[in-house]
């Protein structure tokens, strides 16, 4: 009896993305990390009007039960993001790392074009629990690189999302 | 039980064909995990007091027919969803969105935004009032029209039953020409978008009212 999904289309800019969306935490926090990237589709243009959230664990690794999404106060920690894309396909999150051996980030994208969203894990590069992490193990290994993040600098990292294509990122059937 | 979801690719909605996923999705060893499974909290001091009203966002009443919109979120097994954020966003009763990229030809109303959100009670029930949306052109084929609909997305107890969707008015005209609705292959799948005239829910001398729950998925898990 499940509701069926309808595409997000084109015009969600006015309503579902809100000034400290991509905030998850503010960006002069000294724990602040950076996740930014874009989004292609399979002719390889980015996409100026997608809309991704993120979800994650906090630094202790437990899924936070935080009010504060949508109103953030700076201090609480809601684990919960969203950005719509630029005009170039651009999107970021200012978050905190998630603990764990293995730490990851969730992230749907939704988009014109996309009857029902795509689901994906952001990893993180360098981590030691990667190599022997289930999912990732579970991928082909020549798609793999899609699901980690690449290190720009200390606190920044890039995570470019290919919906199609030779180098398509690895998306989830949850 | 059949998948009630459209596939990506559905070529006659020609803007699936170069974001479509080509790859199979991937099944995570193990399933979905603990993040996955859970999802955000909001508080109702996040949220406005007239949120859910989108007739009274500006001041004066926007033009068109008002009506009230309500019913409940459920999870896959019928049981309510409460404390869940509920968010609408819609084109006013010409058929035109305050969205910059929208370039039909229709005016704007300068009462209405057409975007409204609430939490829903301890029942799962949400409710918004509203004006009834315009059918609109766009250009995906020639002499293309959307049937009226009004934009929603539901969060659930899970990342993973996170559903964007939309929501129809009963006996459209549009339904049989329109390939995004029409990108739902179950015809008992498709009916489940189309709303209810409700006596009921419609309050004398004021507005009509439309009953359309929302059923949420079953996780991978659930369904083992």
């Amino acid at each position: 009896m499940t509701t069926p999904s309808q595409t997000v289309g084109p015009f969600f800019g006015y309503a579902l993305p809100y000034g400290d969306g991509p905030r998850v935490v503010p960006e002069w926090r000294p724990d602040a990390i950076r996740i930014h990237g874009t989004v292609f589709d399979g002719a390889g243009e980015p996409l100026p009007d997608a809309l991704l959230e993120i979800w994650q664990a906090g630094p202790d690794g437990e899924v936070p039960r935080a009010v504060g999404a949508l109103a953030r106060d700076g201090h609480d920690f809601a684990g919960f993001g969203r950005c719509g894309t630029d005009a170039a396909g651009h999107y970021w999150f200012s978050t905190l790392k998630p603990g764990g051996p293995t730490p990851y980030i969730a992230l749907l994208v939704f988009a014109r074009g996309l009857l029902k969203p795509v689901i994906t894990r952001i990893y993180f590069p360098g981590e030691p629990g990667n190599a022997g992490d289930p999912v990732l193990a579970g991928v082909p290994a020549e798609r793999r690189d899609t699901l980690v993040a690449v290190r720009e600098h200390d606190r920044s990292y890039r995570f470019d999302v290919h919906l199609q294509g030779g180098q398509e990122t690895v998306f989830f059937a949850v | 039980m059949s998948d009630p979801h459209p596939p990506y690719l559905h070529p006659a909605y020609q803007s699936t064909a170069l974001r479509a996923p080509s790859q199979p999705l991937i099944m995570p060893a193990y399933g979905p995990d603990a993040v996955e499974l859970s999802s955000p909290v909001f508080g109702h001091a996040e949220l406005g007091t007239l949120d859910n009203d989108l007739t009274r966002q500006h001041r004066g009443e926007p033009l068109g027919e008002r009506i009230v919109v309500t019913g409940r979120v459920l999870d896959a097994s019928g049981r309510p969803v409460p404390n869940t954020l509920v968010e609408v966003w819609q084109a006013n009763a010409a058929g035109r969105y305050i969205h910059a990229r929208d370039q039909h030809p229709a005016p704007l109303d300068p009462n209405f935004t057409g975007a409204g959100r609430c939490l829903t009670d301890d029942e799962g029930r949400y409710r918004f009032v509203t004006i009834k949306p315009g059918a609109y052109p766009w250009r995906n084929h020639h002499n293309a029209w959307r049937p009226a609909h009004i934009h929603f997305s539901v969060f659930g107890t899970a990342f993973t039953q996170r559903l964007v969707t939309q929501m129809y008015f009963p006996g459209d005209p549009l339904f049989a020409f329109d390939p995004i609705f029409g990108s739902i292959a179950d015809e008992k799948a498709k009916e489940r978008l189309i709303s209810r005239l409700d006596m009921d829910t419609t309050v004398p001398e004021w507005a009509l009212g439309y009953q359309w729950d929302i059923v949420l998925g079953a996780t991978p898990t659930e369904d083992s």
